[in-house]
């Protein structure tokens, strides 16, 4: 009896330390930092979801520069961290090249498609939530004019931007619609005085909302709509809270559900690798609607949005992906 | 023409607003640099006044007591620097590339350590920030043309740091050509000897050129965070310091001129924001990345063929000791 109880005993510890191996996820965030209030932050949020609900403990690792990307990864698998959670577009060609020497480890990569046995990609269709918020932005200016932001100057902001446009226009006929670029490199992500800036030149032409699409920028074009009295229209996490009453409404991307998902996934041995591409019919792209932003939503927009978002899901009316065919036609 | 006049003004309303920083750092650099102290650090010192007026400016709710403490912890590394290069005759250069340093990563260890949000500071609102101030009778003259609007939108409606750096070029003159202190202030740049033989003490007058570096650095490094922008960022500072001493260079070390080099370095960067993606008469629509790279391709042309010889104070970075 004594004898099988310590068998039981090791038996049972051996188990739950193998357990406890098993799972060593990690996740490299990318430049513009885990404290983005956007892209980054909402990964942030869904791992942290994950380690409050399992009390697993994930690593991390935050690139400063472009060059940490691969390093990182690869550090990260070498450690026998498994999955390793890979944040960003521009993390792709650095992944892909550690994914090949790891084939035993499970990578997943969000916002960009690596082909590979052991890579999930996780893709939104970003173009579909733009297009509802260019909707709101269009039946809320007063001036005909609205206005976008990007970060970094890539496809997929050009994305965000052709479906705000098409959104746009699709409530307001002949509206206005204004588009900069942050800039061309990697800090573009977190440049808010440039993001400000650049806001204050778009409200002098006219526009009243407007879209940013930057990363950590955002908080500069956010301030300076604050300030000017205009609207803003976040993204990727909800930031209506940091100003409301000039917040409209923010794109959320949920990435924090991706990316718990992901971790979720490999524990429960869900996990797949390939595709997932997440649109408005699966829930992955959002318009934001709460205490913040209420008092500034009408009910005629509201129908509106739901309308549209209704008719997006049934196929009734196509946003136009710029990623497809590098064109705009909305712009 | 009145499109034309708006963008015109707002351009012009975007390089006052863009230039404070630069004027404020190169005033600060020209009392250094005068006195015979190279002050590479001006971007450092900038940095940290940044980060503690946001700290300041959300702990207590006020945007004064941020910049008292901006030019507190400025001033304090202003004599940090003056402490290795005046009294331990250190290397000039070296010493301020360490203030540089050591600014970029305290800030953003202190940041996590304090405000636990990635080495940003909370966002400020209120009177925790330096807002806009509408000048006596802006609104009463905004419908007169031309004038009216030059008045109402470009020179009202700034916040007090936009116009205390104005006012500061102007003092910086003062100080430096008309007063006692300037005139030694500018001898112990060009020859430190004969300002000792006169029994003035070398020490104590560059250790006062410091000071004042310091405290205009503390300025400008609220501007940056408390009204600008509503938050400490990491690496807000962007090279601003680097590029007012550039433009004290570009300005011959002499406060009108540099600030017309800062006045220019900004009219150029609010340029770029705003002629991005705009369709100009006859050229068309300019690619963003011509627009991104004409600051620095403006630079080197006046720099080669309209400024002449930049001559630096004669003494400058050679530490004074008395034996020689």
């Amino acid at each position: 009896m004594k004898r099988q109880l310590i068998m039981l005993t090791a038996a049972v510890s051996i188990a739950s330390s193998a357990m406890a191996a098993e799972l060593k996820p990690a996740v490299v965030f990318d430049m513009g930092g885990k404290f983005d209030k956007s892209f980054n932050q909402g990964v942030y949020e869904g791992v942290e979801q994950f380690r409050n609900e399992t009390g697993i403990k994930y690593r991390e690792f935050e690139v400063t520069n472009p060059s940490q990307r691969e390093q990182a990864i690869r550090k990260m698998a070498q450690r026998k961290s498994n999955p390793v959670l890979a944040i960003g577009f521009a993390q792709a060609t650095a992944l892909e090249k550690v994914a090949k020497d790891f084939p035993e480890t499970k990578f997943s990569i969000i916002d960009a498609v690596v082909d590979l046995p052991n890579v999930q990609s996780i893709v939104f269709k970003e173009h579909e939530g733009s297009f509802l918020v260019g909707l709101l932005a269009a039946m809320k200016s007063e001036s005909k004019a609205v206005s976008f932001i990007g970060g970094m100057d890539i496809p997929l902001i050009r994305r965000f931007n052709c479906g705000f446009a098409q959104g746009a226009k699709y409530a307001v006929k002949d509206i206005k619609v204004i588009s900069n670029m942050t800039g061309s490199t990697p800090s573009a992500w977190n440049d808010p005085v440039k993001g400000g800036e650049l806001a204050r030149s778009q409200f002098d032409r006219g526009s009243d909302v407007v879209f940013a699409a930057a990363g950590g920028t955002g908080i500069g074009v956010y301030q300076a709509a604050k300030d000017a009295g205009k609207f803003a229209i976040g993204v990727d996490s909800n930031q209506n809270h940091i100003h409301p009453g000039t917040m409209l409404t923010s794109m959320i991307k949920r990435v924090n559900v991706a990316a718990y998902n992901t971790f979720k996934g490999v524990q429960d041995d869900t996990w797949k690798a390939g595709f997932n591409v997440l649109g408005l019919a699966e829930g992955g792209v959002a318009w934001a609607y709460d205490e913040h932003n209420k008092a500034l939503i009408t009910a005629e927009m509201k129908a509106a949005v739901d309308q549209a978002k209704a008719d997006i899901i049934a196929g009734k009316i196509v946003v136009h992906d710029y990623m497809s065919d590098s064109k705009c036609p909305s712009l | 023409m009145s499109e034309f006049l708006t963008i015109m003004l707002s351009t012009f309303d975007a390089t006052i607003r863009v230039s404070t920083p630069l004027i404020l750092c190169a005033m600060a650099g020209l009392f250094s640099e005068r006195s015979g102290i190279v002050d590479i650090g001006l971007e450092g010192k900038m940095l940290a006044g940044a980060f503690a007026a946001a700290a300041v400016a959300s702990v207590t709710g006020s945007a004064w007591l941020g910049l008292l403490g901006a030019i507190g912890v400025a001033i304090s590394m202003s004599l940090l620097h003056g402490f290795a290069c005046i009294t331990h005759k250190g290397n000039q250069v070296v010493s301020g590339l360490a203030i540089n340093i050591l600014a970029s990563g305290l800030t953003v260890t202190l940041g996590i350590a304090w405000f636990h949000q990635g080495g940003q500071t909370p966002l400020l609102s209120g009177d925790a920030r330096f807002l806009s101030i509408d000048l006596p009778g802006a609104l009463a003259v905004e419908n007169v043309p031309v004038l009216g609007a030059i008045y109402s939108q470009l020179i009202s409606g700034h916040n007090a740091l936009v116009y205390l750096a104005f006012i500061t070029v102007p003092v910086t003159w003062w100080v430096v050509y008309q007063t006692r202190f300037g005139l030694r202030l500018r001898a112990v740049g060009e020859n430190p000897q004969a300002v000792d033989t006169a029994g003035i003490s070398v020490f104590w007058l560059r250790y006062r050129a410091v000071i004042c570096a310091g405290l205009l650095c503390g300025i400008a490094g609220a501007y940056l965070s408390t009204a600008q922008n509503a938050s400490f960022i990491r690496e807000m500072s962007a090279g601003k310091g680097y590029i007012a001493l550039a433009a004290l260079i570009f300005g011959k070390w002499r406060p009108k001129t540099a600030l017309l080099a800062c006045l220019l370095f900004g009219f150029l960067e609010a340029l770029t924001v705003r002629l991005e993606g705009v369709p100009l008469p006859l050229i068309g629509e300019v690619p963003a990345q011509l627009m991104q790279a004409l600051p620095y391709i403006l630079t080197v042309i006046l720099l080669a063929g309209f400024i002449g010889k930049a001559t630096a104070p004669k003494a400058i970075g050679i530490p004074y000791s008395k034996e020689r």
